[in-house]
């Protein structure tokens, strides 16, 4: 009789479904995955060693590059940490914009979750129809930091600067013409309140169009109904949180148990699911959309109603205006001080954690009373999902590991940090 | 809602644990430090009793207290030696592997910071357990505890070369297959101390000294100004106008 041996796979790191670069080494057993041996760490750039050799401020724009495709989550978690060091606290309106971008930060995570799963289990429609709508969340991203992605607008004391009071609008050009270019112009005549008041009114036909393509599709339900069960007590034992722990029916999301920022005033559902499949998780997420499209309705509506300072006026942690640099020694003083050795920040610990897209988003930070951390570490949401791949897939087949990578909604740039 | 507050927590744990912990509580922060030799059954018992139940390990972190509070920067009095002590300096980033700081009068360099979370009782706890020695950091490993930390205490032992013991797979994580050395021990350089190329002439990659400088621009200062308190005041209180 013919000997069969269990054979050795390596999977990635060049891999369209690896999500970046992730390795895994996988023991098969015909295609059963007997055990998957994940080798992460392609991508550690060591950002917490080099937060530790640099002022506080100038560590922020580390944050974005962590979990790059929830930005502004990250700098939410560092910032904060530095906050309560420091003892002091945003105004209320930094507050109101750090709860509306967290939201729209969640949005854009889960559109490129959706789009970039589906491309994984076959759905190619998906990507196309969730980057429409990214795109114009990047552009609010654009209207208020300049930046698409990599921010840097939270700040400790507050936000860098206030809402544009004017969204720029497109210019006619090869891509954007005619009637395409008149609709797009016409959400932009105003503020960028009120280009997120269109957008929020629009949105929800939009998730519809994407539930419409997936949620009952008989391949997308065959992919993901069943596969990657976790039970609630699995869930809690492997460190999961955020969707993949309320996927499995806990209900347990830090902005309404641990609230920061203005969640508590926020008016939201927590989807939770029941099975614990990549379905539920799936589920989960579409809703979350629904409900981040809520609180974003809801802030859009404080902060117009209340304008405000959206930085402390301490101008140890936070920079004078240029109008006040020209007038007063003092403040040019302070402004040399705070971009040359930064601010020192009392001794102490802290441990502070964001509801980031993915999961517990937290910032564990040590100082010494320097001007630099002693010590950052960053908890990433996706590290501790991860190393539970062994224990989940063992027994699946290996395209329901794809499926898994999809499911964790894993980005290597948290993951390796 | 469930009880937040530390401070009920802090009784509970100085009754159920006594003087095998030493609790302090922070900003609402709880830490327990604890010697190494208790941290399995202290764990155990968090983890299992209704009065705890902290069923999820969030996170385990080493740190390197070497050079706790030291500075680059004299800011309690003048001196006449001018810019230059701006830019030399011993601290985080400013040495290579050969003018790395030696100093061991620290008392226990590395320890571990874990976090735990009661999703039951929605609350957190902070443990750091100290190792007893420098040149051989060991701790007791969780794994059997909590599955959850297998990975975080593979990176504390490749970022700091702490051993835990009863692990299953101590391997390095993030660092490169083949990496020498702890690159997060604090006389470890920032800039490191190989570099990789390619090189034409063997056709393959190879591994060489590093030729950059270390290049870290600020000095660390700690400044324990009367004014920044003040300022810190000025801002609670223009919060309040707002």
């Amino acid at each position: 009789m013919q000997e069969i041996r269990n054979y050795t796979m390596n999977f990635g790191p060049q891999h369209p479904a690896a999500h970046g670069v992730l390795r895994l080494v996988m023991e098969m057993d015909g295609e059963t995955i007997v055990r998957a041996d994940p080798h992460i760490g392609l991508l550690h750039r060591g950002t917490e060693k080099l937060a530790e050799s640099k002022p506080f401020n100038q560590s922020i724009g580390y944050m974005d590059r962590l979990d790059y495709v929830s930005m502004m989550c990250n700098e939410h978690a560092y910032v904060r940490a530095i906050e309560t060091l420091l003892g002091i606290e945003a105004p209320v309106r930094a507050q109101y914009i750090r709860t509306m971008f967290d939201e729209i930060t969640r949005i854009l995570n889960h559109l490129m979750w959706i789009g970039s799963n589906g491309l994984d289990l076959g759905a190619m429609a998906v990507f196309l129809y969730a980057f429409r709508e990214r795109e114009e969340l990047m552009d609010v991203y654009e209207a208020v930091s300049g930046a698409r992605m990599h921010a840097t607008y939270y700040r400790p004391g507050g936000v860098y600067r206030d809402l544009p009071a004017q969204m720029s609008q497109y210019r006619e050009s090869p891509w954007h013409k005619g009637n395409d270019l008149k609709r797009i112009n016409s959400w932009r005549e105003g503020s960028m309140l009120d280009y997120l008041d269109a957008f929020t009114a629009d949105f929800p036909s939009k998730v519809d169009e994407y539930e419409e393509l997936l949620t009952t599709n008989r391949i997308w339900k065959q992919r993901t109904v069943g596969i990657g069960v976790i039970s609630p007590e699995l869930a809690q034992q492997w460190g999961m949180t955020g969707v993949m722990l309320r996927g499995s029916g806990v209900e347990w999301d830090l902005r309404k148990k641990q609230p920061y920022a203005k969640y508590a005033e926020m008016d939201f559902d927590l989807p939770v699911g029941v099975n614990g499949d990549c379905y539920d998780r799936y589920l989960c997420r579409v809703e979350e959309m629904r409900q981040s499209n809520r609180i974003i309705q809801q802030c859009v509506q404080w902060l117009k109603a209340n304008p405000g300072p959206v930085m402390v006026k301490n101008f140890k942690v936070a920079p004078p205006s240029r109008v006040e640099m020209k007038e007063d020694m003092e403040a040019l003083i302070h402004h040399f001080k705070l971009f040359t050795e930064g601010y020192c920040v009392p001794a102490g610990e802290t441990y502070c954690a964001v509801e980031a897209p993915k999961g517990e988003f937290g910032c564990y930070l040590v100082s010494d009373g320097a001007n630099k951390p002693f010590r950052v570490h960053l908890r990433a949401p996706g590290f501790a999902h991860l190393s539970s791949m062994d224990t989940i897939v063992r027994g699946h087949m290996l395209a329901d590991v794809v499926a898994m990578i999809g499911t964790y909604d894993l980005v290597f740039g948290e993951v390796d940090r | 809602m469930t009880d937040t507050s530390a401070t009920s927590l802090s009784d509970q744990l100085a009754a159920r644990f006594g003087d095998t912990l030493t609790l302090s509580t922070v900003r609402n922060e709880t830490t327990a430090e604890l010697a190494a030799a208790d941290l399995i059954a202290v764990a155990t018992a968090l983890r299992d009793e209704p009065a705890f139940r902290f069923s999820e390990l969030i996170d385990l972190c080493g740190v390197d207290y070497l050079g706790y509070g030291q500075t680059e920067w004299d800011t309690e009095s003048v001196s006449g030696t001018g810019f230059s002590r701006g830019v030399e300096g011993q601290a985080m980033g400013r040495f290579t592997w050969a003018e790395r700081p030696r100093d061991s009068n620290h008392p226990r360099r590395f320890a571990s910071v874990i976090q735990l979370l009661s999703i039951e009782h929605n609350r957190r706890l902070r443990l750091r357990v100290f190792c007893d020695d420098d040149s051989m950091p060991l701790l007791p490993s969780l794994t059997l505890i909590w599955p959850s930390v297998n990975w975080f205490e593979r990176e504390a032992f490749d970022l700091y070369g702490i051993i835990f013991d009863g692990h299953q797979d101590l391997r390095r994580i993030l660092t490169d297959y083949g990496f020498v050395g702890h690159p997060f021990r604090k006389d470890f350089p920032l800039i490191g101390n190989v570099e990789v190329r390619y090189d034409p002439e063997q056709k393959r990659v190879i591994y060489e000294p590093v030729s950059i400088e270390p290049r870290v621009l600020v000095p660390r200062t700690i400044r324990d100004d009367a004014d920044l308190m003040q300022a810190r005041a000025e801002a609670a209180d223009q919060w309040r106008e707002n």
